[in-house]
């Protein structure tokens, strides 16, 4: 048989199935968690009429929800009541023990615009540069940074958005950062 | 000695074809079709008669921070960590804070929440696991 040919349909599969695994928004009844024969299905608003009109992202839900958020596509609330006090920090910090993988920036701004510092501090991380434990395996295991990234923040196989320091580039020191040093580069 | 060391054509094809299955199958087997975030909780619902509940972060962060729910309202950032009755939403704690028919709609709406699949378990669904290392 013409070896050409199949290769070629092989090729066409291929490409079919990994289109497949980048399918965007599967339908509510389609999703494998919800009921088909639930009331719900035909009420709920589908992931695609929302998701498809923001920044898109090729991970998580296709979307980027700091671009989202900085870019003013949406305007979530910050608060339900009257008297909570709305938190947000400017401030980037460098971890610089990442072995041989670049440096991790973490930017506060996106996080504190989405986040309350509670949330994190103490009961995550403890406030204080260099006083907490961080690894790769407990991030992994759900701790850590992995308490939201790779459940509801971009998952953990985007290396680069936070190993994003190469240490031939990196002039300065880890840990706190000048104000508005690395602020404003995209984590990507 | 050559030809062990040298591939015919035909092996070659029978490689490639292998592989390029390998990946078909890869790509077909498990595919994660529920959203990014999607939570289920199903401590109570189906032992007393209801449908798993279904929370999709992507509906509500589009409308509220997640400091709202995890900071005023006092839900745990973690699937399981949450010890919700229905009890205490109709009192107007959790969910009940804003499904008050003043924010959003009311909890008689039992279904729009009780939408889930007979059996599922309560975790994060939608999302690349974080429950173990080498999952990866």
């Amino acid at each position: 048989m013409n070896k050409k040919l199949i290769l070629g349909i092989l090729l066409l599969t291929l490409s079919a199935a990994l289109f497949a695994q980048k399918a965007k928004w599967v339908a509510l009844k389609n999703d494998q968690l919800h009921d088909p024969q639930s009331p719900a299905i035909h009420v709920l608003q589908q992931p695609a009429e929302a998701l498809s009109l923001l920044p898109p992202d090729y991970t998580g839900n296709l979307v980027s929800w700091v671009d989202a958020l900085q870019e003013h596509y949406i305007e979530p609330r910050s608060t339900l009541f009257s008297d909570t006090q709305v938190n947000t920090l400017e401030m980037d910090i460098v971890m610089g023990n990442t072995g041989e993988m670049p440096m991790v920036m973490f930017p506060h701004t996106p996080h504190t615009e989405w986040l309350d510092c509670k949330n994190c501090h103490d009961v995550i991380f403890k406030e204080k540069v260099g006083a907490n434990p961080i690894n790769m395996f407990a991030i992994l295991n759900g701790e850590y940074c992995g308490r939201c990234h790779g459940a509801v923040a971009f998952p953990l196989t985007e290396c680069n958005r936070c190993h994003s320091v190469a240490r031939n580039v990196f002039t300065g020191k880890p840990g706190v950062q000048p104000k508005g040093f690395i602020q404003n580069r995209k984590p990507r | 000695m050559k030809n062990k060391t040298t591939h015919s054509p035909e092996s070659l094809v029978r490689r490639i074809i292998l592989s390029l299955s390998l990946v078909f199958f890869i790509s077909f087997s498990a595919p994660v079709v529920a959203e990014y975030g999607d939570v289920v909780i199903n401590k109570r619902a189906e032992k007393e008669g209801m449908r798993p509940v279904i929370f999709p972060h992507w509906f509500h962060r589009i409308r509220f921070r997640c400091k709202v729910c995890h900071n005023e309202l006092g839900f745990k950032m973690r699937a399981g960590g949450n010890d919700i009755t229905m009890g205490e939403i109709t009192e107007g704690k959790y969910c009940g804070m804003c499904h008050n028919g003043e924010i959003s709609w009311t909890i008689e709406n039992c279904d729009l929440c009780h939408s889930g699949l007979p059996g599922l378990k309560s975790a994060i669904h939608g999302s690349n696991e974080t429950s173990g290392p080498g999952r990866w």
